[in-house]
């Protein structure tokens, strides 16, 4: 399970990554999105994958192997809301963006990259 | 319990006078009397949590009573009150220069100027407090939500053009801190600052970390802006209105240095001899492609954000050093460079207002109309080349001396070099913009002005700057106490026993 979920992961960064560096500010939304998924499946692995048994010691004594820790779980419940706040903020920025300037190709977006005309 | 209260106090009041901000909604003047009375209350609270940490060393608070490994401590330690108290100072502070409507358009009051400063005070002052490293990240995300909102505030093309930059580079960089946090997990099996130093400083270390800590090397680096990372900060900082830029400019990147000290000299075994080759070479290199990247420009914001990146080269070069003395001069550095560029920023609020616009080329004058406020800044900035007997240069000349002994002749050449650098650009905003006789530029004359009058106009600015320039002067003539703090900073970074043993306490250990 734990190599599938690898690669998975693997792919969501490189897909991720890729659609970042596009043009298009859908392309960019989208990677953001994918970005946001590749670090939580990673975080997901990190606390290892074991199946048909919830985390709970039922009595006293009783062995914790072969239980996943619970704790990433609980980490990457947080790093979801977080990553939904950036996500939506993100889509409205660009949204806005494409409003007032007409465009929707990062490379237009170079003006304050560069020296001020009026200077 | 007054000593739960003294830690809690600087994230409790800001999250409440945001929310209750919130509640007044499109009431600015109420909003204004909570933010003033909220910053007042926060930086009293902080300066006696500094003091209170220079009498006991670590002040801890574990969450909801969770033992140490387990839940989330909150540990101050001399370095997390030294940037506690300086940046309550500068929320403080922006209360006068916020009030002008000149400053802050009453349209960016109206739509959540003040919740957004405070829940991003709310932000840094939890990542200055915080003992866990996944609870830093929800941190840095509450500080970068509040400045992404601060950023876009008020929707000009520009704002929002340099706001898409920030938003994505700050996602790429808070993502890599995420995988660097799950590395650390997946090999150590902790997030606890204390606790992850414990299981990184017994043996040997696992090979897998040392991936975890570059990870977290590029995300901190990216919010610190460091060489090859530092794009976005040129490109957005000098997009919103002065007063702004100045929060942003003068705390979000110091947050990012202070992680990355945390992680690299507290976390991890800070003697690795690789690892100081690459933080030198990162620090001159920042040093050196900023300031050339200042030279260039003509336009006063984008000069200071330039500068800020060549000076960030300063304090990694104390790390790569990594010696105590070294890591006192970054400390301080750090506390110098957060007040000079915040009111480098808040004089460019005022140069606006005078000459309407922020270029090199366009003002001029304004020394011989503004004699006071000329003053501060020619303090400022001479501070910011380190010129003795100037903050900046007893940052620099710790620092220096840090490099001699170690034998790091060529950084600390390259650090004198930007220093020098530093003065030639200064001295070319000293002369396009203070020195320079109106009278010469060919199109419309600046009305003369007298400073008592534009003073008058200007009250909230005024006081702003000139207060940061007096405690520039105050740092300046008395730095033994605050040179005393960064040695207490440095020595609780290096010597990590009370730290360690006040977060974990007696708790056993898990293996």
């Amino acid at each position: 399970m734990e190599i599938v979920m690898a690669i998975v992961t693997g792919i969501l960064y490189a897909a991720g990554l890729y659609l970042l560096m596009h043009r298009s500010f859908i392309k960019l939304i989208i990677g953001i999105i994918l970005f946001a998924h590749a670090c939580n499946f990673f975080l997901f692995t990190a606390g290892g994958i074991e199946r048909g048994m919830p985390a709970f010691i039922r009595e006293e004594g009783q062995s914790v192997e072969g239980l996943s820790d619970p704790l990433p779980q609980a980490l990457i419940l947080t790093a979801i809301v977080i990553g939904l706040g950036i996500q939506a903020f993100a889509i409205v920025l660009l949204k806005r963006v494409y409003h007032t300037s007409g465009t929707s190709d990062l490379d237009d977006l170079r003006n304050t990259d560069r020296e001020a005309k009026d200077a | 319990m007054l000593d739960t209260l003294t830690i809690l106090t600087p994230l409790l009041l800001p999250l409440l006078a945001g929310l209750l901000c919130i509640t007044a909604w499109k009431k600015p003047d109420i909003q204004q009397v909570i933010y003033l009375f909220s910053t007042l209350l926060t930086f009293s609270a902080t300066l006696w949590l500094l003091f209170r940490v220079d009498e006991v060393g670590v002040m801890t608070y574990q969450a909801g009573n969770w033992k140490a490994p387990f839940g989330i401590s909150l540990a101050v330690d001399m370095l997390g009150a030294l940037m506690l108290t300086a940046s309550a100072l500068l929320s403080f502070v922006l209360y006068f220069f916020a009030r002008s409507h000149q400053a802050i358009s009453k349209a960016r009051k109206l739509f959540g100027f003040y919740p957004a400063v405070l829940l991003m005070s709310f932000g840094i002052h939890g990542a200055f407090i915080t003992g866990d490293l996944f609870n830093l990240y929800v941190w840095f995300e509450v500080m970068v939500i509040g400045s992404f909102v601060l950023l876009t505030l008020g929707s000009e093309a520009r704002q929002l053009e340099g706001a898409v930059k920030y938003v994505t580079i700050n996602f790429i960089a808070s993502s890599l801190f995420l995988t660097a946090i799950g590395i650390m997990y997946g090999v150590e099996g902790s997030t606890n600052m204390a606790d992850l130093s414990v299981k990184l400083h017994d043996g040997e270390v696992n090979p897998l970390a040392y991936i975890g800590l570059l990870f977290f090397i590029i995300s901190f680096g990216i919010k610190a802006a460091l060489f090859p990372l530092y794009f976005w900060l040129p490109a957005s900082y000098h997009t919103p209105p002065a007063g702004v830029s100045a929060i942003i400019a003068g705390l979000l990147t110091k947050v990012g240095i202070y992680a990355m000290f945390r992680v690299s000299i507290f976390i991890f075994p800070a003697n690795d001899p690789a690892l100081s080759k690459l933080f030198l070479i990162l620090a001159g290199s920042t040093m050196l492609v900023g300031m050339m990247g200042a030279i260039a420009q003509t336009d006063y914001r984008r000069v200071l954000s330039y500068m800020i990146v060549s000076h960030m080269g300063y304090m990694v070069m104390g790390l790569g050093i990594g010696s105590k003395m070294a890591i006192t001069g970054a400390i301080f550095y750090i506390l110098h460079s957060i007040i000079v560029k915040a009111n480098l920023f808040f004089m460019g609020g005022i140069i606006n207002q005078h000459s309407g616009s922020f270029s090199l080329k366009g003002g001029g004058g304004i020394y011989r109309q503004l004699p006071v406020f000329s003053v501060g800044f020619f303090i400022c900035a001479m501070s910011l080349a380190g010129i003795p007997p100037l903050t900046g240069f007893w940052g620099k000349y710790v620092l220096a001396q840090a490099g001699l002994i170690s034998g790091n002749y060529i950084i600390v050449g390259i650090s004198l070099a930007t220093g020098l650098l530093t003065l030639l650009v200064m001295n070319k905003v000293w002369l396009g913009i203070f020195l320079k006789n109106p009278e010469d530029r060919a199109n419309e004359a600046i009305k003369p002005v007298s400073e008592r009058k534009f003073a008058g106009q200007h009250k909230g600015m005024y006081i702003t700057v000139l207060a940061l320039s007096l405690i520039v002067v105050m740092m300046s003539f008395l730095p033994e106490q605050v040179i005393q703090w960064s040695s207490q900073a440095a020595e609780s970074l290096i010597n990590r026993d009370l730290y360690i043993e006040k977060v974990l306490g007696s708790a056993p250990k898990i293996k």
